[in-house]
């Protein structure tokens, strides 16, 4: 057991109890719970249903619960090429999702443009959207999927209060 | 009946209105006046057979008089024969009689033509936009349009900003050089972006 771990838990000492701080429980929940919203655009969305299958098997860490509704999402996974006629649907979708959630840009489109340098292309969703991991790869191979999920949860063990991180919002309320 | 024949059969029926008649490689190519295009198309099908009109596109030539050019690509089922007529169109009219009452399929393909090299076709049952959305100003294949685009706002439905091209590859220029001049692989940031045709 780390000692660095946020969770501890030793069935010796604590019989069927775990005493934690409230912050850490929640982030291991939502961790461990991340339901997609699968924004498949282009050909990262074939990798993106590889790393849902039995071979790849996101559910390992999850993230199985492929949600159509924004309303029940917690990370919109952006991949594939965001044209200039699709952004702002996208725009409009991660609008609808509650917080807190989480932006994943798979691939070289969603992240940059990647080779589409064009007129009808969005040079990264970035330019709409807060993203939280940029995965690279053309298209990125399932593996890379996961490592960026992997990533994500690491990045949201680390988040502090929810209070604290949209002081913005809990002032307006 | 194969390409030539059906060639040789149309410049027959329409000869003062074909200028041109090109055999490359196989590939049969008349050129018309853009007026007679819905006279030798319907002979084409009821005719001589060619049931299937594969595709529509266009050409820019800028700088030069015609500017564009529409290109249909016709095929017949039965004899396996591919043919191809050009008109031209001039800068000012920008338009060209449609085709799709005599082959439906033209119904989007001349959208398509429409939207990104901005050629109207009269006739048409419902031309708008096929790719790009209502109220966009351009048209996207010319080629005096900029390959980073240009900022546009449609509000609440779309809208456009330059892309960074940085010197990128597939950056073409207007000249008369060669391939390398025109597209070379890659250009650095400061480079002149016309540069002297090869001699």
């Amino acid at each position: 057991m780390s000692d660095r771990s946020p969770i501890c838990y030793d069935s010796k000492i604590e019989g069927n109890m775990i005493i934690t701080r409230l912050d850490a429980a929640i982030n291991w929940m939502r961790s461990n719970s991340l339901w997609p919203m699968p924004m498949g655009l282009a050909c990262c969305a074939i990798e993106l249903m590889a790393a849902g299958a039995a071979r790849y098997d996101i559910s390992r860490f999850g993230a199985e619960v492929m949600r159509f509704s924004p309303r029940q999402s917690d990370v919109m996974i952006v991949a594939g090429t965001v044209t200039y006629k699709m952004a702002l649907s996208v725009k409009r979708i991660w609008d609808q999702m509650p917080e807190p959630k989480w932006c994943i840009a798979m691939g070289a489109c969603a992240s940059s443009g990647g080779m589409y340098r064009s007129y009808a292309v969005l040079q990264g969703i970035d330019h709409l959207i807060p993203v939280d991991v940029y995965i690279s790869g053309c298209p990125p191979r399932p593996e890379a999927l996961l490592d960026g999920l992997m990533r994500l949860q690491k990045k949201i063990m680390g988040e502090s209060a929810l209070a604290n991180q949209k002081k913005a919002l809990f002032e307006s309320l | 009946m194969n390409a030539s024949d059906a060639a040789a059969s149309i410049s027959g029926k329409f000869s003062e209105s074909v200028s041109g008649r090109n055999e490359f490689r196989g590939e049969t190519t008349l050129v018309l006046r853009a007026e007679v295009l819905r006279d030798v198309c319907a002979f084409a099908r009821d005719g001589l057979g060619f049931d299937y009109l594969v595709d529509i596109s266009s050409v820019d030539h800028f700088g030069d008089e015609p500017r564009f050019e529409v290109v249909y690509e016709l095929y017949s089922m039965k004899d396996g024969a591919h043919l191809r007529l050009k008109i031209p169109v001039s800068e000012d009219a920008c338009e060209a009689a449609t085709v799709s009452d005599i082959w439906p399929t033209a119904d989007w393909h001349e959208r398509e033509v429409y939207d990104l090299m901005g050629i109207r076709f009269t006739g048409h049952p419902d031309l708008r936009r096929i790719l790009m959305w209502e109220g966009y100003p351009h048209h996207p294949l010319r080629k005096d349009f900029p390959l980073e685009g240009k900022p546009t706002d449609v509000p609440g439905v779309a809208f456009t900003a330059t892309a960074p091209l940085a010197g990128g590859p597939f950056v073409t220029v207007p000249t008369d050089g060669t391939t390398q001049a025109r597209e070379p692989r890659a250009r650095t940031a400061g480079e002149v972006r016309n540069p002297e045709p090869a001699p």
